[in-house]
């Protein structure tokens, strides 16, 4: 299988040098890279929002931020992490990886790869700004939550709202050449021998991710367009007045917003299924399964939208609809949980960093989706809606599903990235660390949530002080952690560590992007290998 | 320091924060009424039922990651495939759906019912306090008030020093919503602007209040009381002081109280016709401003930069008083300045507006009387 | 399954254009904004339509170079048909919001704001006078949102141009017919009516649009009846005015003798995108104007 890395490929390898090298790249690689380091800068900015916004909640009283500061920073806090984060993360290892897991030479359309990355900075430079404006005391930042709903964002919403409404389009721009990009990729540049069912998990559930975001980003286009018509060309889509309706608004955006919620972990799921197998020397259990599995939840995600709305009053025949469907996605997530941990039973298993990372995110996504379960229990729901419990269910599936995806992922794959073994003490401290505080941080809110304390608020009374105090302590200690794995990826980038690594790296792992070189050379297989 | 020290530190540190905790408070509360007991009975059986499949699926891992680890000389066994199991989880969970799925049901069909009210009260979200209106439905009462969080603005900003927050932080209001005990109350519920929610835990009811829709939603309540709730929708920059309080009275006690209030309601009427001194306008002035008007325009006058406009050197509340009365009458339309023409009486208007080109060194020296009022409405 | 040229994969050199699109949208943006806001940058929406439109030369004529310079394989052509295919998709969906948007507000939000469903109070008290009728020729708030006199109908204008647009789809199919048949007359002359139909349509709908606004009083303001007209209609409007530049730019192409008969996929995929047009315009057709 490595015959067919030949040597004499090597005069492809010429790389560009200089700024015109990332600015005017059409390699897979240096894109991908570019994603990642972009998403690793937002997760600092957008976390460092969220330590503000932990700090003025350690205690009753307005300490450091205004009531209308503090909107801002939840919602670009929220913005950041969604759409500046997650997705732009999960793209940068797709474009690292697919083409290598599949045995392709690059991605299928690799100029519009550049151009789906370079419009993230355009986007959320323009997003980001408006912060910076607000605290130079030039108007608002968006200031009506990451969910934006109307009147709050047209009729009520500041100037910067425009700004705002074109940088979800540039988002989505992004977004939708980037699914096509993986869509063609994976559909046109396998691999002869690499039948479908033959795809690593990753790539499948990229594959269906890809389906999702062509589906959903063109209706959050949508949605922001009727809001612009709405704020400045008279449109009455969310306004009763002219027989629209602001609930029609949360429709809209929900259709987006809960397959967009999948998008946001299938492509995790995909990474523990390659992690878990490997580290634990055995094949994944019941691959089919997990492939259907991911297909059904990408289905049921475009008929449980309203779950978010109980309370906007729906007819009670829509309740019921919701609820039943929402809770189904429990059956295929379960198939997934069950076959990961099928996967471990009777294996041989090791811990390094990306394995315990894939371990946490079984326990504690597996803990989120039980919340989400209770969420969709409409009655119940009544009680949660709109409180810290509910940002206990998100953070638990967003921040150790989605995030551990995305740092055991890293680790997994950083080796054949770099050419160089990262630092497995770091990893571990960095491991423990963030999956105590990060626990220390969010359960509470669990407890905020369920004794009445409504999230979106910069202040609150003085039963839930002692709770919040301790979630504050936990968001500052997971923060700071954040720091080890900082200096841990860039000591590994620049070859610091003593440790070079092989191109099998895992001595468990199996697929194509093992066969490679470690680091991997510039174009990935410039002749396909011939899978069995 | 060596990572035991460290989790053995926050250990501590977590069970000293919960031996200092005084009225903390894990789990939801059974509440009141049929709602909120449904609520709290499904919350706890769907926790319960989710806490048992934790056990055996974290258990299954938790034995794997102790007997087959590699270091402990384990080899992987091809294990990796088997229909029956896949079979059992995929129907074994939805068997358990439907046992979550029937109680869920029977609950929900409950709640929708708003038939045969004894009562009606509409209630209207505002940006920052809530409208309650008995002069709907049946049973109507000639009776509409405003609901203001009482915590002045001082006391968020004294961390310590300052006042001290008492128990009433946050959550007290000037006037409650005042209902009969074991009476079926139908509630109607929109705003007047933004989307509000209004909401109490021990009710079970939350439901949004939007602007130019009415929701529907019912209350019986069995013991007189106070219970608490909150705006649970982000509706502007004071979405966390908006507090919903409602006081649970016997239909005596409830009784007495419509009357109170009808007495209020004439004396106003005809408060609202004298002539009134400066100083009465100007003390009446300052109590409805720091209610009313203070939570954008603030209690120096000076409103917040680019957010909402200062009223201390305004060129409108020192310029003509016809135009300062326009605004406050009929607000400015799209944006969150509204129209109180419909939330006030003549002498609190004329009261406010006297005081606003009075207060902060606005001496225009100018007096508004209630028939001023009057003849701009 | 791939099943093409192995070996020799095309791989773009480096390439300026992303980071000018980039450049050209960040520069719309803003010019937009403060056009909207009458801000000071309000020249930068011009300076960025020039950009886009650099950029539309810039790209398509590199990758028409690169075509007619023979770099691309089957593989390559496979890519772009599928990604032709799913950029088309997305359409649809930016297309379904705008129906759904229809959709709720004609089955639920009205009928709600007229007392239907749980909704009797909400007429009750709040829009007593409100009669839910689509086409809503009177408002809940008529001081707010001026209705419109009456409403679009279906026959006439709107009718023929239904016509006008189906049958530059026929015309499209046969000129394709022409090209795989390498027959260079019957392909331009076809062509060339289909730019003229899709001409005649924006024609036509401009006229529709002058009437509403001065004999009818349908505005885009006038209430959620005038929204989601000229929303959909605009929007596939818009669309139509993209296809048919595409297809002139095709016809231009054809005139010079570019395409071959297998080797034309920037032909079909203009033809593709506009029976994807014609396809709205039915859906619109019978929805907003018809039923
Ligand atoms: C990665 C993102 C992610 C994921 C994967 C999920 C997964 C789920 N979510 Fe969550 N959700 C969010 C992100 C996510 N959510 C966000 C961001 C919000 C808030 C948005 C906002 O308002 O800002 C939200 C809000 C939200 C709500 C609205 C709450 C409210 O506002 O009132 C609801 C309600 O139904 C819900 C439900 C669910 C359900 C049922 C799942 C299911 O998919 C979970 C399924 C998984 C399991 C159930 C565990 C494993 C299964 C087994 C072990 C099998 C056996 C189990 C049983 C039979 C019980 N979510
Ligand atoms: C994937 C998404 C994601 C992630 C990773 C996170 C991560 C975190 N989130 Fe958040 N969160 C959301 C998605 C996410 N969140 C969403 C969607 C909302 C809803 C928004 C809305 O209501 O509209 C939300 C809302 C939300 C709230 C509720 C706010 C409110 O209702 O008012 C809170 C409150 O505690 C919170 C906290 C945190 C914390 C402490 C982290 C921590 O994990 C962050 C860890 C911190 C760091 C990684 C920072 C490291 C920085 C430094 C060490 C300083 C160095 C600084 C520089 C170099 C500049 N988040
Ligand atoms: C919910 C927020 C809010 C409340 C409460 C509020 N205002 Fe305002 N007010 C505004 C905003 C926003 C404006 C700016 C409107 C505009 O853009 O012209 C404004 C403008 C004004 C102005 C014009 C100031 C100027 O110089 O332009 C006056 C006078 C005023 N308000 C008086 C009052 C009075 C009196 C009250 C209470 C009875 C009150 N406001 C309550 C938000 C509020
Ligand atoms: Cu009103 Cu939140
Ligand atoms: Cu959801």
């Amino acid at each position: 299988m490595s015959a067919v890395i030949e040597e004499h490929h090597d005069h492809h390898d010429h790389k560009p040098t200089g700024i015109g090298r990332w600015l005017f790249s059409t390699n897979h690689k240096d894109i991908g890279t570019m994603y990642l380091w972009f998403s690793f800068i937002m997760f600092f900015i957008g976390g460092a929002l969220a330590l503000v916004i932990r700090a003025e909640l350690f205690e009753p009283g307005l300490q450091f931020v205004e009531p209308e500061l503090f909107n801002q920073l939840t919602t670009l806090h929220g913005l950041i992490m969604v759409f500046g984060v997650i997705m732009p993360a999960f793209v940068g290892l797709a474009n690292w990886m697919i083409p290598m897991m599949i045995g392709a030479p690059d991605m299928a359309l690799p100029r519009m790869n550049n151009w789906s990355f370079w419009l993230l900075p355009g986007a959320f430079g323009l997003l980001i700004a408006s912060l910076v404006m607000s605290l130079m005391g030039m108007g608002s930042a968006p200031n009506f939550g990451w969910t934006f709903y109307a009147p709050l964002s047209t009729t009520y919403g500041p100037a910067s709202t425009d700004y705002f409404i074109f940088s979800v389009h540039m988002m989505g721009i992004s977004s939708i050449m980037g699914a096509i990009n993986i869509i063609a990729t994976i559909m046109n540049m396998r691999a002869p021998g690499m039948t479908y069912m033959k795809m690593p998990i990753f790539v499948w559930t990229w594959f269906i991710t890809a389906y999702l975001l062509i589906a959903v980003m063109p209706v959050l286009a949508g949605v922001v367009t009727m809001m612009l018509t709405d704020r400045h060309f008279g449109t009455s889509f969310f306004n009763a007045a002219g027989g629209g309706d602001p609930v029609l608004f949360q429709h809209v955006f929900w259709f987006f917003g809960h397959p967009e919620v999948y998008i946001m972990i299938l492509p995790s799921f995909g990474i523990i299924s390659q992690i878990v197998p490997t580290f634990a020397r055995k094949k994944i259990f019941g691959y089919s399964s997990m492939v259907y599995a991911t297909a059904s939840i990408a289905f049921l995600s475009f008929i449980v939208w309203a779950h978010h709305m109980f309370t906007t009053g729906m007819p009670v025949a829509g309740e019921l609809f919701f609820m039943y469907a929402t809770m189904l996605i429990a059956v295929p997530t379960g198939v997934k949980v069950f076959n990961w941990v099928s996967t471990m039973w009777r294996g041989s298993l090791s811990f390094e960093t990306p394995m315990l990372f894939a371990i946490a995110f079984i326990f504690l996504f597996t803990i989120g989706g039980f919340t989400g379960l209770m969420l969709c229990i409409v009655p119940a729901d009544f009680q949660y809606h709109d409180t810290y419990f509910v940002v206990a269910h998100f953070h638990y599936v967003l921040v150790t599903g989605a995030a551990f995806g995305i740092m055991a992922g890293v680790y997994y794959w950083i080796p054949k990235w770099t050419g160089n073994m990262y630092d497995e003490t770091l990893g571990k401290w960095h491991f423990w660390l963030s999956v105590i505080s990060v626990n220390v941080l969010f359960f509470p809110m669990h407890f905020l949530g369920l004794a009445g304390m409504p999230r979106r608020i910069p202040d609150y009374s003085l039963q839930f002080a002692e709770f919040n105090a301790v979630a504050s302590i936990g968001a500052f200690v997971f923060g700071f952690t954040q720091l080890i794995f900082l200096y841990n990826v860039i000591k590994t980038a620049r070859g610091k560590t003593s440790v070079k690594a092989t191109s099998q790296v895992w001595e468990g792992a199996e697929g194509l992007e093992w066969t490679l070189p470690s680091p991997a050379p510039f174009h990935s297989f410039t002749t396909p290998p011939q899978v069995k | 320091m060596s990572a035991a020290i460290r989790v053995a530190g926050l250990i501590s540190l977590l069970l000293f924060s919960a031996q200092s905790m005084a009225g903390y408070q894990l789990n939801m509360k059974p509440g009141v009424t049929s709602f909120s007991q449904g609520a709290y009975e499904i919350h706890t059986m769907v926790m319960w039922i989710c806490v048992a499949i934790g056990v055996v699926v974290f258990g299954a891992m938790l034995y794997s990651i102790i007997n087959h680890r590699k270091s402990k000389g384990a080899v992987a066994s091809d294990f990796h495939e088997s229909t029956a199991l896949e079979l059992a989880w995929t129907i074994v969970p939805f068997l358990i759906l439907i046992v979550m799925a029937i109680p869920a049901t029977r609950i929900l069909l409950d709640m929708e019912d708003v038939s045969n009210p004894d009562l009606s009260i509409k209630i209207t979200g505002y940006q920052w306090k809530w409208n309650y209106d008995y002069n709907v439905g049946e049973n109507a009462q000639d009776i509409s008030f405003f609901s203001n969080i009482t915590t002045p603005d001082a006391l968020h900003k004294s961390t310590n020093g300052g006042v001290a927050k008492d128990k009433d932080y946050l959550i007290e209001v000037d006037k409650k919503l005042v209902i009969p005990t074991n009476k079926k109350i139908r509630l109607l519920i929109t705003s007047n602007d933004v989307i509000h929610a209004w909401w109490v835990p021990a009710f079970g009811v939350k439901k949004d209040a939007i602007p130019g829709f009415i929701n529907e939603s019912w209350i019986n309540v069995p013991e007189p009381g106070i219970y608490r709730g909150k705006c649970a929708e982000l509706c502007g920059a004071n979405h966390g002081f908006m507090p919903v309080v409602v006081e649970a009275k016997s239909e005596a006690d409830y009784n007495a109280w419509i009357a109170s209030q009808k007495a209020v309601a004439t004396a106003a009427a005809a408060s609202a016709n004298k002539t009134w001194t400066k100083e009465d306008l100007m003390a009446q002035g300052e109590k409805v401003y720091a209610t009313t008007c203070a939570a954008c325009h603030q209690a120096s006058g000076a409103g917040i930069p680019n957010v909402f406009p200062a009223l201390k050197g305004s060129a409108i509340a020192t310029g003509p008083v016809a135009k300062h009365l326009n605004i406050v009458l009929h607000g400015v339309t799209g944006t969150a300045m509204q129209a109180f023409a419909g939330q006030m009486n003549d002498a609190d208007l004329a009261a406010v507006i006297t005081y606003e080109r009075n207060a902060w060194g606005n001496n225009t020296g100018d007096m508004v009387q209630p028939s001023d009022v009057k003849a701009a409405r | 399954m791939s099943t093409t040229n192995h070996g020799e994969y095309f791989i773009p050199e480096p390439s300026k254009w992303p980071v000018i699109g980039t450049i050209a949208l960040v520069t719309t943006v803003i010019g937009a904004v403060h056009t909207i806001h009458a801000g000071e940058l309000n020249w930068l929406l011009p300076i960025g339509f020039l950009l886009i439109a650099y950029l539309f030369f810039g790209w398509f004529g590199a990758v028409i170079d690169e075509s007619m310079g023979g770099h691309y394989n089957a593989q390559v052509d496979k890519s772009f048909r599928i990604g032709m295919l799913w950029f088309i998709f997305s359409e649809v969906m930016f297309f379904a919001a705008f129906f759904g948007a229809l959709f709720y507000a004609r089955v639920f939000a009205l009928d709600w704001l007229g007392g239907g469903g749980n909704n009797a109070a909400t007429h009750e008290y709040l829009w007593p006078a409100f009669n839910a009728i689509w086409p809503v020729l009177s408002n809940p708030d008529n001081t707010k949102f001026a209705p419109p006199a009456e409403a679009m109908g279906a026959s006439g204008l709107p009718a023929f141009n239904t016509a006008v647009l189906l049958a530059s789809s026929v015309t499209v199919t046969i000129a394709h017919h022409g090209l795989r048949a390498n027959h260079r007359k019957p392909l331009i002359i076809w062509l060339a009516i289909t730019v003229a139909l899709g001409v005649s349509f924006l024609f036509l709908q401009a006229e529709e649009y002058m009437h509403a606004y001065e004999q009818m009083g349908l505005t885009l303001d006038s209430g959620i009846y005038g929204s989601t007209f000229f929303m959909l209609t605009g929007f596939h409007g818009f669309h139509v005015t993209m296809g048919t530049t595409m297809l002139l730019v095709m016809l231009i192409r054809s005139i010079k003798g570019h395409f071959t008969s297998d080797n034309h996929f920037a032909f079909e995929a203009v033809a593709w995108y506009w029976h994807f047009v014609d396809v709205v315009w039915l859906g619109l057709y019978i929805f907003v104007y018809w039923l």
